[in-house]
């Protein structure tokens, strides 16, 4: 291979999700000073030339990227053979430390888990950190949020086939009337809205999503502007479509550190339960397979290891 | 052999209350459900469905709520409590005494009975800041020794705002009071009493209280000492005026296989009269015969 070929390969290498071990190995491995040093020359955003003293000095940006790269396909596999609740636990912990921005991670456990899958998160918690979700939610958040996702999370819902579809359709009105009137009313002061939202069984707020399409001709979370409303009824409703979303928000080259890590989340939690449903949806969205975007985007044993959960079901 | 001879008393329902009660009354939760299922198999029909047709008064009410297993009483007992959209405290009684365990159960059988989920049946029945101290049925607490006296100090007073000078915010009481563990509330409630020099529960309702206030008040005095929260039901339950027999046999019901007889020696120093002589004082017939019987004091 010609130098010009190899650098790309290893520029290749380091840009992406996960590192690829094989050519860091084979080609990087063998590279001499000089071509190491001309390595450096050609990656300015990860190299700073220190002109006064004559040499390339690592971006300390550049240090803490490699670091999370390189640790991904090792958080993967620890996500991924650690037992499910203990896992949904870990993942509500780590949200709860990052603030607002990472909210959207206790809706996706608290809406998209069985009812005993919540409940087994729940003793995992406690186990974990010696409190429950519901406190440790409940103060650690104190804004507007907060009624919403400490009713998410301590919800036990029937899970059964039974569905009163009178009810179903007079709620679809109710949230017609809440989100027709948020200019007079937030809608996350709407405690018929968080009661709708956080008690009623999954198959029974999916009638109310086609009721609700039927009285006012648009899905029910394109109408609610709360980002967290919005990804419950995406998450209770359509969980595949909103998956579909976040995997396709992280399959990006140049993505934020938490948007990134949305990819070893969702795959590695969903492996076992839809993800062949999901891979569906997200080709139905998208026009490009699951495993093709994960081939071009991700690196590596990283990119082996999800590829191989991705192959499931 | 207890099967057949239950079969005859309730196939001649009214004719051997006595067998009912000398049986029933003396057998264990799990012996209870082995009865059932050997008259499930005799009579192809579920004893507690026969007997849910056959409440007539008091005694069979009793007997049918002793004959159920304690979670699916419990989830009875709400959604009876919830369609009447008053005894609320019914409720908080099921979410605070029991373990955390223990009303997990509940909701399971709740969601059984009545294909609703029990959060879903609260909220849809209450409103307002009732509403969210119903949020008490969904807690699961952490079940721990450990107590953190800065938090405790700092929740005190949290609660001393919102409950006794009604000034604060409703919403961080009820907060703490259906988030934290039983352990740390006590921490709490007792940095309370340091504090202030009074308990917390003291003076908190009156006449003029509404059903959020009650509810606050049973809340706490549950979680503190749920033992002499429920002498006072049963005082109560026996001082009024025609007894109010249905919180009578909620409680000797409930508490029958767990901490009744801490409840009678509580009932008894606090009114220097037995309970069952108490109790029998004011009911008759078989239902007080029943009574007696869970009581451990047959006559």
């Amino acid at each position: 291979m010609a130098f010009n070929q190899e650098l790309e390969a290893i520029t290749q290498a380091f840009s992406g999700h996960g590192v690829d071990e094989k050519s860091l190995v084979t080609i990087l491995g063998k590279w001499d000073p000089q071509e190491r040093e001309s390595f450096r020359k050609n990656t300015p955003h990860s190299f700073i030339e220190d002109h006064e003293r004559h040499f390339q000095r690592c971006d300390d940006h550049y240090v803490r990227l490699l670091k999370h790269e390189f640790v991904r396909f090792k958080n993967a596999v620890v996500l991924w053979t650690m037992h499910p609740w203990e896992r949904d636990a870990r993942l509500v912990k780590e949200a709860l430390k990052k603030g607002p921005s990472a909210y959207g991670v206790l809706v996706e456990v608290a809406c998209t888990r069985s009812s005993e899958e919540l409940l087994g998160a729940r003793k995992a918690y406690h186990s974990l950190f010696d409190h429950s979700i519901e406190e440790d939610v409940a103060s650690h958040i104190h804004g507007i949020e907060r009624k919403l996702l400490v009713a998410l999370v301590s919800a036990y819902r029937y899970e059964g086939s039974k569905v009163k579809d009178d009810t179903a359709k007079s709620e679809a009105k109710i949230l017609s009337n809440a989100i027709k009137n948020v200019h007079k009313k937030p809608i996350n002061e709407d405690d018929e809205v968080i009661r709708i939202l956080a008690t009623r069984s999954k198959l029974h707020l999916q009638a109310v999503y086609k009721h609700y399409k039927e009285i006012s001709g648009k899905n029910l979370d394109e109408d609610l502007d709360d980002l967290r409303f919005k990804e419950t009824v995406q998450c209770l409703c359509t969980p595949q479509i909103y998956f579909s979303k976040v995997l396709n928000a992280a399959l990006r080259i140049d993505v934020d550190k938490n948007t990134k890590k949305s990819l070893t989340r969702v795959i590695v939690t969903r492996a076992d339960i839809d993800i062949k449903d999901i891979k569906a949806e997200y080709h139905n969205l998208y026009e490009v397979s699951l495993p093709q975007k994960v081939e071009e985007v991700a690196r590596g044993n990283y990119k082996d290891f999800l590829l191989n959960l991705i192959a499931r079901g | 052999n207890d099967c057949v001879q239950l079969i005859f008393d309730f196939v001649g329902w009214g004719t051997d209350e006595k067998g009912i009660i000398v049986i029933l009354g003396h057998r264990t939760v799990y012996q209870r459900q082995q009865i059932r299922r050997a008259y499930e198999e005799i009579y192809q029909e579920d004893l507690v469905k026969r007997l849910e047709s056959e409440i007539k008064g008091d005694f069979e009410k009793a007997v049918y709520r002793w004959i159920l297993e304690p979670a699916d009483r419990d989830a009875v007992l709400a959604n009876v409590a919830i369609k009447s959209g008053k005894n609320y405290n019914i409720i908080v009684e099921i979410a605070t005494i029991l373990s955390p365990e223990e009303l997990f159960a509940v909701r399971r059988a709740y969601l059984h009975r009545y294909k609703h989920s029990l959060e879903e049946d609260v909220a849809a029945h209450t409103s307002g800041h009732i509403r969210q101290a119903m949020g008490l049925v969904t807690s699961f607490r952490y079940v721990g020794e450990e107590i953190n006296p800065k938090l405790a100090q700092n929740e005190a007073e949290i609660l001393h705002d919102a409950v006794k000078e009604k000034k604060g915010s409703y919403e961080e009481a009820i907060r703490i009071l259906t988030t934290r563990s039983k352990t740390q509330l006590i921490a709490t409630f007792n940095r309370y009493r340091e504090i202030h020099g009074t308990s917390i529960s003291k003076k908190l309702v009156d006449e003029g209280s509404d059903e959020f206030q009650k509810a606050l008040y049973t809340t706490i005095r549950s979680i503190n000492d749920h033992i002499k929260y429920y002498e006072k039901v049963v005082r109560n339950a026996i001082k009024k005026v025609g007894t109010d027999e249905d919180a009578l046999t909620r409680v000797i019901v409930s508490r029958a296989e767990k901490d009744l007889k801490l409840i009678s020696d509580v009932y008894y120093k606090r009114n220097s009269v037995l309970l069952e002589h108490a109790v029998a004082k004011e009911i008759s017939g078989d239902y007080k015969k029943f009574l007696l019987t869970l009581l451990g004091k047959e006559e």
